[in-house]
Parts: C-alpha cells; structure tokens; sequence
C-alpha cells in the first residue's frame, strides 16, 4: 500500500467517523465541531484528488464563515436537550437499516463499475482528454465534444497540446481560467445568489423595537411654520372660581 | 491494491447514507437537519471532484464551486428562518412546525 492510499484510507476513516459523531451527537455545540473536522477531512481527500483550490475554498468557506454561523446560532438559541433526544434511539434501527442498506448497494455498484484507476499525466494534457476519451464510443457526440474539448485547450494559455512536454499550470489558474471565460454569466449569477441570500438573511432576521425614537427625514423636510405655531386668540378674562374650592374655604 | 475512482465514489455514497440516516434519526432537531443536508452537499461534491479528477476535466471542478455558493447562501437563509422560528415558538422541534396543516 503506498502513501496515497494510507492518507485515502486515513481520511476517509476519519471522515466518516465524524460525520457519523454528527448525525448522532448529543449537544448540538459537539455535532457542529465534529462537522468541521469532517470538512477538513474532506478537504484533505480534495487535496488527495488534486483539487488544491476546491479544497482550501471548502476549509475558508465552510470552517471559516458557514461552520462559525453555525456555531453562533447554536449558542444563540437556549434548546433544551433533553425533549429533543426523545425518540431518538426509537427510530434509531430502522434508521441505522436503511442507511447500511443504501450504502452498501452503492457500495456494492460503484465499486465494481468505476474500476479507472490514476490518470498519469500532468494537469494541462487532461484538458484534451475527454474528446479522446469519447471518441470511439460515441459517433454522434464525439464531434460535439471535440469541438468543447478544443475550447478548452484555446482557453488555457500555456498548454501546448502539440508536444509531450506542457506547461505546468496550476489547477487554481486553470479553473480561473475557465470561470473568467466559460463560465463568466454562471459566476456573475453566483453572485447574485449570494446578493440575494445577504439580502433575505438581514430582511428575515431584522427586528426594529417599538420603542426606539429615530427621526423621519421626510417629514422633516416637508415641515412648515404654519404647521408648527399656531396663534390662539382669547378674550382677556378672569376664570371664575370653581364652586368646588369655594366649599372647601368654607368648611 | 492501488486507489480507483470507485473507492472515493463509495466514500461519497457512505457519506450520503450517514447523512439520510442522520435526517431521520434527529426529527426533532432543525439545526442537526441543517447540518446533515451539508454533509449531504458534501458527498454530491465529492462524487464531482472524483470523476473530475479521473476523467480530466476540469468543469466538475466549477460544479462544485457553484454548488459550493449555493449550499453556503442555503445554509444562511436556514440559519435566519432558525433564528426566527426560536423567536415565535421558543423551540426549535420540526413537529411543532404544523401551523400551515399542509
């Protein structure tokens, strides 16, 4: 077994322990904390596939932005345990069944039908691969993705695809490549998304209080004089005196 | 016995089925809901990255960096609808959420 499939076997054991640590933690504070050892983990089987951007992309998003908003609503919210653990281990065997048998059909498939083992060739000439991959099985779609497959090499700058030796282009540059031309609408898209998941997360969660004082900018400007002082005119005379205080003298 | 494309897809698929168990095992607690469906994303995206890596192209690696925006801007807005659903019920169990009758 070389090194490879040691760290492969490492992470995933690791992985899998944690997400199962997840599902099934008592305090959801410790279910949180186990979901960001499982997202290093993953990021570590990233790596191992050679997607160095995608996994330092998982370790800053998720553990740094959406693992802490995790954690901050967990410790905002006052839950109580003990009346949310009811039932648990009720349906905890049919639960546990199904899983094990999803798992291991899939187990069971995906291991026998995709026996390909390591691609050996630099990162650049992969990019020509799929038309060559697809070319003796489909007729139809072959040219298709030849003519995609050609795309791709024009928008990769250093790959020369005519010699053996290609220039070595990082799999970061590679994909800010073919996001900033490919992909340039589905990105501007993305960020829209996220626009409008900023938006709606501060719309849903915002709470004016009732009794703060704040000023109305509009009503300021439209004011008048006229509205504001208001001359009363009154006939100059002595109130007379009330029957009431009059007893009260008396008695 | 060398690492192919199989065995990260099984990682993947074991993943997926923790996280379906893990849905039905807490019914009652929203924000362990809003984690399995992450580690659900999590598996999909790992199934992308291996078959991006063996086959050699590069666009089931964009796959997941949009997969990626999307889960993290769901992840918010669940996290908001947490938050205020805690404010105007004081709890956060799913069986309680039945005021539509749907």
């Amino acid at each position: 077994m070389d090194v490879k499939s040691a760290l492969f076997y490492a992470f995933s054991a690791v992985l899998l322990f944690a997400a199962f640590r997840v599902i099934t933690a008592r305090n959801p504070v410790h279910a949180a904390l186990y979901l960001v050892l499982a997202f290093f983990q993953a990021s570590g089987v990233w790596m191992l596939l050679q997607a160095e951007f995608l996994s330092i992309a998982l370790v800053l998003v998720y553990v740094g932005a959406v693992m802490v908003l995790f954690l901050f609503v967990v410790m905002m919210l006052d839950i109580n345990i003990d009346s949310i653990r009811q039932g648990f281990w009720k349906h905890f065997p049919l639960a546990a069944t199904m899983g094990a048998v999803i798992a291991l059909e899939l187990a069971a498939v995906l291991l026998g039908g995709f026996r390909i083992s390591e691609p050996h060739k630099p990162a650049a000439t992969q990019l020509v691969m799929p038309a060559a991959v697809s070319a003796p099985a489909n007729a139809a779609s072959s040219a298709v993705d030849a003519a995609s497959a050609a795309l791709q090499v024009a928008s990769a700058p250093a790959a020369d695809v005519g010699h053996v030796v290609v220039a070595q282009v990082s799999n970061t540059k590679e994909l800010g490549v073919l996001l900033y031309t490919q992909y340039l609408y589905p990105v501007q898209v993305a960020a829209l998304i996220l626009l409008v998941a900023l938006i709606a997360a501060i719309a849903l969660t915002l709470r004016a209080r009732k009794d703060s004082k704040y000023q109305n900018p509009a009503d300021q400007v439209r004011v008048q004089a006229r509205d504001r002082v208001t001359v009363v005119k009154m006939a100059a005379v002595k109130p007379p005196v009330a029957p009431a205080a009059e007893e009260e003298k008396s008695a | 016995m060398s690492i192919t494309l199989g065995h990260y897809l099984t990682l993947g698929a074991i993943l997926f089925a923790l996280s379906v168990t893990g849905i039905f095992l807490n019914r009652k607690n929203l924000i362990v809901l809003l984690m399995a469906i992450e580690l659900m994303l999590l598996a999909v995206n790992m199934n992308f990255v291996a078959f991006s890596h063996y086959l050699g192209d590069l666009n089931g690696q964009i796959f997941v960096f949009f997969i990626l925006t999307v889960a993290a801007a769901e992840s918010a807005i669940g996290l908001a609808i947490l938050v205020q659903l805690f404010r105007n019920k004081s709890s956060i169990n799913v069986d309680e959420l039945n005021t539509l009758k749907g």
